[in-house]
């Protein structure tokens, strides 16, 4: 249930002051915070955001590198700040049946934050967390930045205004209570939902919600609930929209029924970017079966029809004369070359007489980060005004641009937040509620725009390719210098990500850096104290549609910088855990590490052709390291499942994440899951091969992401009691760890350290492409002579 | 374009269209079935895996003519009423292992379930790793561990 449009609070809202909350059982010498009940008919109140950094401790061990930036201050920190001018509102409503409803402004794309973010509504309110609502709120630009969902950044930007949000409410329930009875609050104790007086008299929120409703902003001091009293935060929930997922009632952009918006696909270029020159049918198509309308649009010529199976085919017969696209020439190899030529230089000499030198030099190909539901968006464009429904993580900045392309002012753009069939960093982006607007505007009608899964791969964004370099130097049981050169095709930032930046530069302690090398300063560290140590970005800017996945530099510079920590531990003679060990530079690293060597019996005999590895990670305020054991003989690398890539198998995962504070601990250690099999598809399996102007990958059994045959027997998840006392981040921490430590598994187990990854990348291809022309594989008929 | 007459989820329902349409749109975009969900159109990511006469299908790659008067189709909407009750089995062992991440992939991977078990079960044995690992259903959000468990655990209440 969305909430009602609340006005804003004046600069200086008048405070009101309510003496008894001084005595109220929370205690009086705990922070403080302000809160606003706003003018609405039933009680709504809101908070602000505030900025809140932890400084790392540095344990002693080896030669101490300096702190580096991110250490001290990441990108977390920096969309906190960023957010924190704007923040104004995040307002919770308090109904008349009891539940308190909240209009998230991030996107819930499978990462859980709508059930996090209930829990810590319930938690704060004394609620029970089946009475919290949760939903999406719609593209509100006065938020400027705080309505950006990415770099695992939700719970962590939301924590303290959530719950001072939810405090709000809660104290202003109880006031209302005790004016009613004439007894001060601190005689009164709330628990699911409901307000008790020491004399025995109760009162639901729900019977308090319009009594407690103001026709003035005011403010209100809050204290927030100490952890030792957390009954719910901290404590494993299932999602809130668990049901909805396995009973198929869980409403996708693609599910609505929005009046006339009919099914829409788009015939796309034989190379991307290519533009159409000329439609020979286009009248012969529009007279196909089902089909209503054909059009020529920027991006390719849109069909419009009465099922999505109908376009398709409409696709298909399209004629059309293509312009040529923007990398027509470019294919793996000659990427790979502009890569190397803008590679930075390494510094320390390769050849030090006083110390030993490892290098390493990786390579990590195009990957897709293609959700399972494709780019999908509805449109509805009107003369003056349109409507926009999509899975949208940066609803802002997609409100602003397509009001631009439309022709029409921001606020006659409404923007809805779809739920998300994933993302993966796709939904940072909104390709298709852009197309989708400018098909709706041509046609001037609704339209359902989704795209075919062959486009998703071909056209859709990749995680961009990339080389990292690294020169290490040790001598006598010391690590001199740690130097990693990481260049990669640019990363589009062009979603909201930049414009914060931007923003920000000013304020940040690294001069004149662009934005791609601020995130990257902002987000990589080396975690080991390693003497001199210097990490730099340098980008080849090209036209690929690139974006981040599931991270955007860390699994890669992880997984090549931990390779390295492997050969440098192998220079020392000592063992990879051992050396880990004694050079991470705190002992919150050290113990997740411990850990997982520990549950995962490091260092057990393993059969000949299997191993295990193990890596470390930090980031987003928090640390993991993960272990595994991988199979690399030949019977199983040589196992055979149809239209499969099978290969080496991990055997086993045991993952170990410390994020602070884990609010929701079986939530964190789906994410972690996931990240897992991720790092095993991004080592072992799943790329895109770009040739000639287009990847030649076009559905999941081409682009092997990981599938139950490569899935780990045993998934061994742990995470940490809290020890920060702040949540961290959770949606893209698990990949690199796990990246890493299958690639240093693999290379234990081969004898062969992988230079490229997936390391099936420059084998034979394993599938036969499908045509660019015409674009979409037609759907198989033969689907009744399969079943089981 | 002609009339077609089957079952779905135990009612009978008639749609005018052309022959060859894939039956997933004619549940999805003619009927307003949207459980079964669309990731390839392939017979390859199986999110649209539904039941026909109890076994598991992918509706993507079956033209709706094949569909004969007599076939009952299940889909997800449909799985519970299968064994009278609120929810299946195997919907239940899915939420106390809580397994959907962004759940776009669920329906299909609980439909592919059931039908796994029933013929494990129709052959006399049970669920085994391998029949975990044979699986074709993808989840991008990598539930994979939880499935498996998932589908273990609802074996054992079918
Ligand atoms: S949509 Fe049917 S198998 Fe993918
Ligand atoms: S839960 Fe998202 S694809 Fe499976």
């Amino acid at each position: 249930m969305p909430l009602p449009d609340v006005p804003l609070p004046t600069p200086n809202p008048p405070p009101v002051v309510v003496p008894e909350l001084k005595s109220s059982p929370r205690g009086m010498d705990r922070r403080r915070f302000l809160g606003y009940v706003l003018a609405a008919p039933t009680l709504v109140v809101a908070a602000r955001l505030a900025v809140d950094t932890t400084q790392p401790q540095v344990a002693g061990a080896a030669i101490p590198s300096l702190p580096e930036p991110s250490d001290l201050f990441d990108l977390g920190d920096l969309q906190d700040l960023a957010a924190s001018p704007t923040s104004g509102l995040i307002s919770i409503m308090v109904n008349s049946n009891g539940t308190a409803s909240f209009a998230l402004p991030r996107a819930e794309v499978g990462q859980g934050i709508t059930t996090s973010v209930g829990m810590l509504i319930a938690e704060e309110m004394d609620l029970p967390l089946s009475d919290v609502v949760v939903t999406l709120a719609d593209a509100r630009p006065e938020l400027v930045f705080n309505q950006l969902t990415g770099g695992s950044n939700t719970t962590r930007s939301l924590y303290q205004p959530v719950r001072i949000a939810a405090a709000t409410a809660r104290a202003r329930l109880l006031s209302t209570a005790a004016a009613k009875w004439g007894v001060p609050v601190s005689s009164l104790t709330t628990r699911n939902g409901v307000i008790t007086s020491s004399t025995g008299k109760t009162a639901t929120y729900g019977s308090l919600a319009t009594a407690s409703a103001a026709s003035q902003p005011s403010s209100l001091s809050v204290e927030l609930k100490p952890a030792s009293e957390f009954t719910l935060i901290g404590t494993s929930q299932n999602r809130v929209d668990a049901l909805a997922s396995v009973t198929g009632t869980k409403v996708f952009a693609m599910d609505l029924e929005v009046p006339n918006a009919l099914p829409t696909m788009v015939c796309r270029p034989p190379t991307i970017n290519g533009t159409v020159r000329s439609v020979a049918n286009l009248n012969a198509v529009k007279n196909m079966p089902g089909i209503t309308d054909v059009v020529t649009i920027s991006t390719g010529v849109a069909v419009r029809g009465a099922t999505f199976g109908q376009c398709i085919d409409a696709v298909d017969a399209l004629a059309v004369t293509w312009g040529p696209g923007t990398e027509d020439t470019q294919s793996d190899a000659t990427v790979l070359a502009e890569l190397k030529k803008a590679e930075l230089p390494l510094l320390a000499p390769p050849l030090n007489l006083l110390a030993s030198t490892v290098e390493g030099d990786f390579t990590f190909y195009f990957r897709s980060n293609s959700p399972l539901e494709t780019n999908c968006a509805i449109a509805d464009v009107r003369a003056n005004r349109a409507e926009i429904w999509s899975s949208l993580k940066s609803p802002i900045i997609a409100q602003q641009t397509i009001a631009e392309k439309l022709g029409l002012p921001q606020s006659a753009v409404t923007v809805h937040v779809m739920t998300g069939g994933g993302s993966f960093g796709r939904h940072l982006f909104f390709d298709a509620a852009s197309e989708a607007a400018e098909i709706s505007q041509k046609l001037g009608k609704p339209v359902k725009l989704m795209w075919h899964r062959t486009d998703d791969f071909r056209h859709g964004r990749t995680h961009p390719m990339a080389t990292s370099r690294i020169r290490a130097s040790f001598a006598a049981g010391n690590v001199l210098t740690f130097e990693q050169r990481h260049t990669s095709v640019s990363t589009d930032f062009t979603h909201g990500f930049g414009e914060m930046i931007s923003s920000q530069l000013a304020e940040l302690p690294f001069g004149n850096l662009g934005y791609a090398e601020t995130i990257f300063e902002l987000t990589q560290n080396v975690p080991y104290n390693f003497g001199i140590t210097s990490q730099l970005l340098n980008e080849v800017d090209m036209g690929f549609h690139t974006g981040s996945m599931r991270n955007i530099y860390s699994p890669d510079v992880c997984t090549a910088l931990e390779l390295i920590v492997d050969q440098i531990a192998k220079g020392m003679s000592m063992d990879p855990y051992k050396f880990r060990r004694q050079f991470l530079k705190d002992a919150r690293s050290q113990a997740v590490l411990d850990k997982a060597a520990q549950v995962g019996d490091w260092g057990r005999n393993m059969p000949a052709g299997t191993a295990q590895g193990i890596a470390f990670h930090a980031e987003y305020k928090g640390v993991c390291a993960a272990l595994v054991e991988i199979d690399c003989t030949p019977q199983t690398v040589n196992r055979v499942v149809a239209e499969a890539c099978t290969g080496p198998r991990v055997t086993k995962v045991v993952f170990v994440v410390d994020v602070g504070l884990p609010v929701n601990p079986r939530g964190l250690e789906a994410q972690m899951l996931g990240g897992i099999m991720d790092g095993i598809a991004q080592t072992l399996t799943s790329s895109l091969h770009f040739a000639n102007g287009i990847p030649l990958e076009g559905s999941w059994d081409n682009y092997f992401y990981t599938r139950q045959w490569n899935v780990p027997p045993e998934v061994n998840v742990i995470v940490m009691p809290p020890t920060t006392g702040q949540p961290g981040g959770a949606g893209e921490f698990g990949v690199a760890a796990s990246m890493a430590a299958v690639a240093c598994a693999y290379a234990r187990a081969t004898g062969t350290i992988p230079t490229s990854f997936p390391i099936n990348h420059n084998g034979p291809l394993g599938f036969t492409p499908t045509p660019v022309i015409p674009p979409l594989p037609e759907s198989p008929t033969d689907g009744l002579s399969n079943t089981f | 374009m002609s009339t077609h007459t089957f079952k779905v989820n135990g009612q009978t329902v008639s749609v005018d269209v052309e022959d060859d349409v894939r039956l997933l749109w004619v549940l999805r975009d003619l009927l307003g079935i949207h459980g079964p969900k669309y990731g390839c159109g392939l017979d390859v990511c199986r999110a649209c895996t539904s039941h026909i006469n109890g076994r598991a299908f992918t509706p993507c790659s079956v033209p709706v003519s094949d569909i004969k008067p007599t076939d009952e189709v299940t889909t997800i909407e449909g799985l519970p009423a299968t064994v009278g009750k609120p929810l299946h089995p195997m919907q239940e062992a899915w939420l106390s292992l809580d397994v959907p991440q962004c759940g776009y992939c669920q329906p299909g991977q609980i439909m592919a379930a059931v039908a796994l078990v029933k013929e494990v079960q129709s052959k006399g044995r049970s669920i085994t790793e391998a029949d975990l690992d044979g699986i074709r259903n993808i989840c991008r959000c990598g539930t994979y561990p939880r499935i498996r468990e998932a589908i273990v655990a609802g074996e054992k209440d079918m």
